[in-house]
């Protein structure tokens, strides 16, 4: 069931991929403009490259989100996938982990623009792809769940934000943290401590949403 | 629920909190009834946390036999009391001078902010598996209540920065983790707004709230590692005695304030939920026929 959920969420984001493509230009916009906030200073941009980076995944994070529930919405599929007889966690895991590895694409398609832009490179690109899957699940997971809520709200373009942007301040820190270790050079060897609270950050909310998602589309 | 119990566990506090705490404070030690002073405080704590708690929860709905004003009226004598102490009777402290007065309420607004919130969580978690709906107007009173204290306890907090740290505000786990509790839970008042379906409503909001609410240590401790420089929490130990009495005289004061408040907002929402349920008035029906 959570093969079939994931197959779809998957075929769908297939089919709608030139939204995908507008997405990472927005977010690959963001990068850009992030460096007219700083100004020309190359040594400043490079220092800060990595917060420019999880801040433009963030910002671009509530439009695949959002997008994620676009077809639920229409004609009230999401009531005629509920009335399938399976788990509602399937329908969650399955929309979790395509939004988990849509946002892990775009973030690793940002990092060649944030190279260019801000020549903040690294050699070490197993540690920095790392980070980028465990900071997107990170995001994905309540996203997911938030995104079920807003999605049939009124003012759903605001509230999205609203309520995601404060939750996942500790991911977000973790995540520009062990970046910017992982770029600028990890002297203290602190990259493990930031990369277990990603993770134990994951852990918390891969299952706490899980476990609380089947109240939230089930009326 | 009765009030009765919440009456007698109140007085046990108000007993062992403020009479005990007053004669102390006098150099008089014999009403304590040899109680050594931990036993005390955790009796005045406990008994006030719990009676506050218990009036709050027998009375927050339409019905109920004592009214708000019975807790407002105590918050307010208290912080009266409280303040009095803290601002002509206390002394001055060694290091920050006068500036450290305003830990008479920044401490009590901190502790019942913290608590307001995990009222919150608590009835958003015995909401979802006894699908009342008083709990979820507990829930928004608490939340409502909790937002304000949050937001009181962030300027309080730059108002005692800038003279002692210099600046207005700074990166330390617990300042950080105000913010972001206040910026959660306001974004959860906000979805309630939005959200027209009770029901729907009001388990979204409780989802919301468990969310928010296991942020909270997981923010904190981020931050902890993350920058560092508030002051180490102080305990009755390293406190001295002459700071005590203002101090717990306030955090009952706000404690009973925050009750009295939860009890209004929670009441307004229960009318609130009821307009909404409503069915719509015969006339308009027969208006709409007619026109």
């Amino acid at each position: 069931m959570l093969i079939a959920a994931l197959r779809k969420e998957l075929l769908l984001q297939w089919r709608s991929r030139t939204q995908i493509m507008a997405v990472f230009v927005f977010g690959a916009t963001s990068l850009l403009l992030f460096s007219f906030a700083v100004g020309p200073n190359s040594e400043a941009l490079r220092l800060y490259s990595s917060g420019f980076l999880w801040l433009g995944l963030l910002l671009s994070s509530t439009l695949t989100l959002a997008e994620s529930y676009a077809a639920e919405m229409e004609n009230r599929a999401l009531e005629g996938l509920l009335l399938l007889p399976s788990d509602p966690r399937a329908l969650y895991y399955g929309k979790a982990i395509a939004n988990w590895l849509q946002l892990s694409m775009l973030g690793i398609a940002l990092v060649p623009v944030m190279v260019v832009l801000y020549d903040a490179g690294t050699t070490d690109l197993l540690r920095l792809f790392a980070i980028i899957l465990l900071g997107a699940a990170g995001l994905s997971a309540p996203g997911t769940m938030y995104a079920a809520m807003t999605s049939q709200a009124r003012a759903k373009q605001t509230l999205l934000p609203l309520l995601l942007f404060p939750l996942i301040v500790p991911a977000l820190l973790a995540s520009v943290k062990a970046t910017s270790l992982v770029i600028l050079g990890d002297p203290m060897r602190q990259l493990t401590p930031w990369i277990s609270l990603l993770a134990a950050f994951d852990a918390i909310y891969w299952s706490l949403c899980g476990l609380l998602y089947s109240r939230v589309v089930e009326d | 629920m009765k009030t009765g119990p919440a009456a007698i566990l109140l007085a046990i506090g108000a007993y062992f909190g403020f009479v005990v705490a007053v004669a102390q404070f006098h150099g008089v030690s014999a009403l304590a009834l040899g109680l050594p002073s931990g036993a005390i405080a955790t009796l005045a704590a406990g008994c006030g946390v719990a009676g506050a708690i218990w009036f709050l929860f027998a009375n927050d709905q339409a019905d109920s036999s004592a009214p708000w004003q019975v807790m407002a009226g105590l918050g307010v004598l208290c912080l009266a009391f409280g303040s009095y102490y803290g601002l002509f009777v206390a002394p001055p402290e060694q290091y920050m001078g006068e500036v450290q007065r305003i830990m008479y309420v920044h401490v009590p607004t901190a502790w019942n902010a913290l608590l307001a919130m995990t009222l919150a969580f608590a009835c958003a978690v015995i909401f979802l598996f006894k699908p009342d709906y008083k709990w979820d107007s507990r829930m928004e009173g608490a939340i409502e209540v909790g937002v304000v204290l949050a937001f009181l306890l962030c300027c309080q907090g730059a108002i005692w920065a800038k003279p002692t740290w210099g600046v207005w505000w700074d990166w330390d786990p617990r300042l950080t983790t105000t913010a972001v509790l206040l910026f959660a839970f306001l974004g959860i008042l906000a979805l309630r707004r939005f959200v027209e379906d009770p029901a729907r409503r009001a388990i979204w909001s409780s989802v919301a709230t468990i969310i928010a609410y296991v942020d909270v240590p997981i923010v904190y401790f981020s931050v902890r590692w993350w920058n560092s420089l508030h002051q180490q929490q102080s305990n009755p130990g390293t406190v001295s005695k002459q700071f005590w009495l203002p101090l717990r005289l306030n955090a009952f004061g706000i404690l009973f304030l925050m009750v009295a408040f939860i009890m209004i907002r929670a009441q307004l929402a229960t009318l609130r939920r009821k307009q909404e349920m409503a069915p719509p008035l015969p006339e308009v029906a027969e208006l709409g026929e007619a026109v």
